[in-house]
């Protein structure tokens, strides 16, 4: 039975089995590289996308869940001559070093800013728990507080 | 020699019988699962979870937030769903969410956990009739009997009372007039 639901304002439909991760779906399926497997075990917050706008770990979210229901992927976040606030902050921030990580990290902090839109270090700290093995950290930091000052 | 044995027979099943403790009470069976670790995990007295079979502090640095579901973007269901997810080992179920501060029962003993379950000031307004109907019947509650498998694929622990004898306790002790033991 398919599942049809919205891809980054697009219909989207998949037939896969209603147990595939999302995030199977999402790159093998319908090719979209951006969102990023680590881990598999929602340990590490590289597969987070946006669900109905809310952040959520693709890794562990069955296709079934989601018909119905809107998706955003970093390729839906903003576009290359209109780049979300927090795209922008990171490209001004340079804050990637491999980059792996990077796009959940983005799609994080914009769930973040969404209902904290002058987050404080502490909220930082508490909402964005995703994991860097290349130790960019200090630099997503400012970046946050950066993508804060271009989001008023 | 077999005909004293048979004579004897009736004696030591009298005599087994009287040294077998007693069958436990509702009250101790219902108490058996509540303070077991697939209950406890979620009802902190601090402001997170706790999780695995050694009760560790929920890892990522998850919070309690606002309204027990986490922080605005590590909430319960960014990683939570309806049902137990046993490709990823992450634990769901229906309305996944820390118990309320006001029922945390980390530390406290059994008699205190049933008074505070009790308290209509701290269980929500809830009667015991309302009481019973969640612990009977809410899909949360009853996870504890249906808790998956980890992100090694191993099995959960699951409490050490079946589901039907649980129920059946709860409703047993509550018939009998939620009677709570001093201790
Ligand atoms: S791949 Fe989903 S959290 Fe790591
Ligand atoms: S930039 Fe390399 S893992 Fe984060």
């Amino acid at each position: 039975m398919p599942t049809n639901f919205n891809l980054n304002g697009q219909q989207a439909t998949t037939e896969a089995d209603p147990n595939s991760p999302l995030l199977w779906v999402i790159r093998d399926e319908l090719g979209l590289k951006g969102t990023k497997f680590g881990c598999g075990k929602a340990a590490c917050g590289a597969c987070t996308l946006h669900v109905d706008g809310k952040a959520v770990r693709s890794c562990s979210y069955p296709v079934k869940f989601i018909e119905g229901k809107e998706v955003t992927t970093i390729e839906g976040l903003g576009t290359p001559d209109n780049l979300h606030p927090v795209q922008q902050a990171w490209k001004e921030e340079i804050v990637p070093q491999c980059g792996y990580c990077q796009p959940g990290f983005m799609m994080a902090t914009a769930a973040m800013l969404k209902e904290i839109p002058e987050p404080t270090d502490e909220d930082i700290d508490n909402n964005i728990v995703n994991v860097c093995r290349c130790g960019t950290y200090y630099r997503m930091r400012k970046a946050i507080h950066r993508a804060s000052q271009l989001s008023k | 020699m077999t005909r004293h044995l048979l004579v004897l027979l009736p004696f030591i099943a009298l005599i087994t019988l009287a040294t077998e403790p007693p069958p436990p009470a509702p009250f101790d069976t219902m108490m058996e699962v509540l303070t077991h670790k697939r209950c406890m995990n979620c009802h902190p007295s601090g402001d997170k979870p706790r999780q695995g079979e050694d009760s560790h502090l929920h890892n990522f640095n998850v919070q309690r937030g606002p309204a027990n579901h986490g922080v605005v973007a590590v909430q319960c269901g960014s990683c939570h769903q309806s049902e137990n997810n046993s490709y990823s080992g992450v634990p769901g179920a229906p309305h996944w969410a820390l118990a309320p501060k006001t029922m945390a029962w980390e530390g406290l003993s059994r008699a205190e956990i049933a008074r505070m379950m009790l308290d209509p000031e701290k269980n929500g307004g809830k009667s015991l009739e309302e009481i019973v109907t969640h612990m009977t019947e809410d899909e949360l509650v009853l996870w504890a009997f249906e808790p998956g498998v980890d992100g090694e694929g191993q099995p959960r622990e699951k409490p050490p009372v079946s589901e039907a004898d649980f129920k059946a306790a709860v409703i047993a002790w509550a018939e009998a007039g939620a009677v709570i033991p001093d201790k």
